[in-house]
């Protein structure tokens, strides 16, 4: 089976001279669909800018990226832009959800950005939204959302253009225990349905959730489990 | 996609309501002083033409010296005789009256009333070129214009400001200590578009004029009426050729005299006006562009403000164009909204402004639909460098930022 992100030796250096801060150093890894991949380690190893690599926001200063049979390394900002809008879903740690703007909304948006007539938007977001166990929330903004329900909303936005693979990023960075085994429930059962999923966490408990555990430190891998 | 960024544009300002009415404003009072300054300019040429044209465009003058190409800068030259108007009115077909004019500013008295006005020397023909209808009295006789008796007819204003309601036929007043008879009062025209006051004036014959207030023989100028039906460029040709010859003027010299045609004085105070227009026009302008100023300003506010939506946007996969066009339609919204309150509160204000000034309201789509146009412009131009701005960020700083 092809793999749908393939790192090859993948460097990252930030800064230049004296300030140069090596952030990944060298990383090869495979991800296959229908993974549940979960990234952990200390912060400062590296394993966001992993994330931002995977999910087309950055690009690595050398090595190879292959994503989905595809060749990166060429890529124009926009071409990445539009694999983010068609491929990938992104969950942040901080929801980034749009302000005093309703969940439908928030959910619709990377629709919009597709060009999905109206009718049939709304109906893949309601359609998300019900998945995410939101149903009857569509008019609230994420100030009248907890933070639980501000993190559905988030996945329901990731997941409403069916994306290819899902990157969070500590998804559960803000929230309390119980809603952050809610928040990873709804992720594996997003899994179990052929979901392709790859998450950045520092906690052990959330981590377990996933079917394979990457650890990072200083900008290597050091252990999979 | 100009929709999608239309919606999403639209979205954008409800969620900012009172902001983006605020910043509204600004394109709001520029869009609604151009329209009314040059609707009231426009209203104001058009009153100027309209009464203009009520003296009849067949009326000419002709006056002495050469034609004036500056503003206060008069020649010296011979003025006319009694004699040359007399001559126009026997020589040159097509001509309905000739009305030769002196006039002088004097004190005239009546009883323990004075009132200084305008006291001009003329002929019966004066009352028909200028279309004055007498109120009380008469006309003069043929004996008095041709002695030139001390009578005199009184405009309205002087009438008023003199007898006070009394009835003034047969009454004398004096002028430069000379005591004329009054025999008619004209009726009332009111102000013309200049503001000047065109009932204040006394006419007195001619010959009265020469004698006993000049002392001289000058005509200032002469008043021609031309016929119906005969051409204006052939009569002013004919009195050209007669003025030449009587004033001997070699045909090596230019004319010392020069002949204005209504047509002319319509041109040239239209033109007046039209200028009037677009001064005050580019004087609203300017505060249109501070409208912009104003757009770009909170344009540049809100893209620095909503930096983490747009790392959002960027990261759902919205494409640097994408955010260009968001900002870029929505500082478009926002002027051209301002545009259209504005237009529509300049058709109110410009409707009342003319009432008030009691100018013509001249409604011209042109102004409108160039003023709207000219509001999508300015939000175009000072939209480009917030939406430039926004469009150029980093998708993973935009989203780290706080």
């Amino acid at each position: 089976m092809k793999p749908i992100v393939e790192l090859i030796s993948v460097r990252k250096v930030y800064g230049s001279g004296k300030a140069k801060v090596e952030a990944l150093r060298g990383i090869n890894l495979r991800v296959y669909p229908g993974e549940f991949v979960a990234i952990m380690g200390p912060s400062g190893s590296g394993k966001s800018t992993c994330l931002n690599i995977i999910g087309f926001l950055d690009k690595p200063t050398s090595g190879f990226y292959v994503f989905n049979g595809i060749r990166t390394e060429r890529l124009t900002k926009n071409q990445m832009a539009l694999i983010r809008r068609y491929y990938l879903g992104f969950v942040f740690q901080g929801y980034n959800l749009l302000e005093r703007t309703s969940a439908l909304e928030n959910v619709e948006l990377p629709l919009i950005y597709q060009g999905v007539p109206e009718a049939e938007r709304r109906k893949k977001a309601l359609f998300a939204l019900e998945k995410v166990g939101l149903k009857g929330f569509e008019d609230h903004t994420p100030a009248e959302l907890s933070g639980g329900q501000q993190q559905r909303v988030a996945i329901a936005r990731a997941i409403v253009t069916d994306p290819i693979l899902l990157l969070a990023d500590e998804p559960t960075g803000n929230l309390d225990t119980k809603r952050s085994h809610e928040i990873m429930k709804l992720l594996s059962e997003l899994n179990r349905d052929g979901m392709t999923i790859i998450m950045v966490t520092h906690e052990r408990s959330m981590a377990e959730y996933a079917k394979r555990i990457i650890i990072f430190q200083d900008g290597v891998i050091v252990r999979e489990e | 996609m100009i929709w999608n960024a239309f919606i999403i544009a639209i979205r954008e300002i409800r969620r900012n309501l009172l902001r983006s009415i605020l910043t509204s404003l600004g394109i709001v009072i520029g869009v609604s002083s151009v329209i009314t300054m040059v609707n009231l300019g426009n209203g104001a040429t058009k009153k100027v033409k309209e009464e203009i044209k009520s003296l009849g465009s067949n009326l000419i003058q002709i006056r002495p010296g050469k034609r004036p190409r500056h503003f206060g800068i008069r020649e010296q030259a011979r003025p006319f005789k009694i004699k040359d108007a007399e001559m126009i009115k026997r020589q040159i077909c097509g001509i309905e009256a000739v009305a030769p004019v002196a006039g002088k500013q004097i004190q005239a008295i009546y009883g323990n009333r004075n009132w200084e006005t305008l006291v001009i020397g003329s002929t019966n023909d004066y009352i028909d070129v200028s279309d004055w209808k007498i109120r009380f009295g008469r006309r003069f006789f043929e004996g008095e214009i041709r002695s030139g008796q001390a009578v005199c007819i009184l405009g309205n204003t002087v009438y008023e400001k003199l007898f006070c309601g009394e009835y003034p036929v047969g009454k004398r007043i004096r002028l430069k200590k000379i005591s004329f008879k009054v025999i008619g009062v004209f009726e009332k025209k009111g102000q013309s578009s200049f503001g000047a006051d065109r009932d204040d004036f006394i006419l007195i014959p001619i010959r009265a004029f020469h004698r006993r207030i000049a002392g001289n023989n000058y005509v200032t100028s002469i008043y021609v009426s031309i016929r119906d039906g005969y051409s204006i460029d052939r009569v002013i040709e004919d009195i050209k050729l007669l003025m030449r010859e009587r004033r001997h003027i070699s045909p090596y010299e230019e004319d010392d005299f020069f002949i204005l045609d209504m047509r002319e004085i319509v041109k040239i105070l239209s033109r007046t006006t039209r200028v009037l227009t677009s001064f005050l026009g580019a004087i609203a302008a300017v505060s249109l562009i501070v409208g912009g100023i104003g757009i770009m300003n909170i344009m540049l506010v809100s893209v620095t403000e909503r930096t983490k939506e747009i790392g959002i946007r960027m990261a759902i996969g919205a494409l640097q164009r994408d955010i260009l066009l968001q900002f870029l339609v929505e500082a478009m919204v926002l002027s051209s909204f301002g545009g259209i309150i504005g237009i529509l509160l300049s058709i109110i204000a410009s409707y009342w402004l003319c009432k008030i000034l009691l100018v013509p309201f001249v409604f011209d789509i042109k102004i409108i639909i160039l003023s709207f146009c000219f509001s999508l412009l300015i939000g175009i131009i000072f939209g480009f460098l917030p939406a430039k701005r926004a469009a150029d960020m980093n998708p993973i700083d935009a989203l780290r930022y706080e």
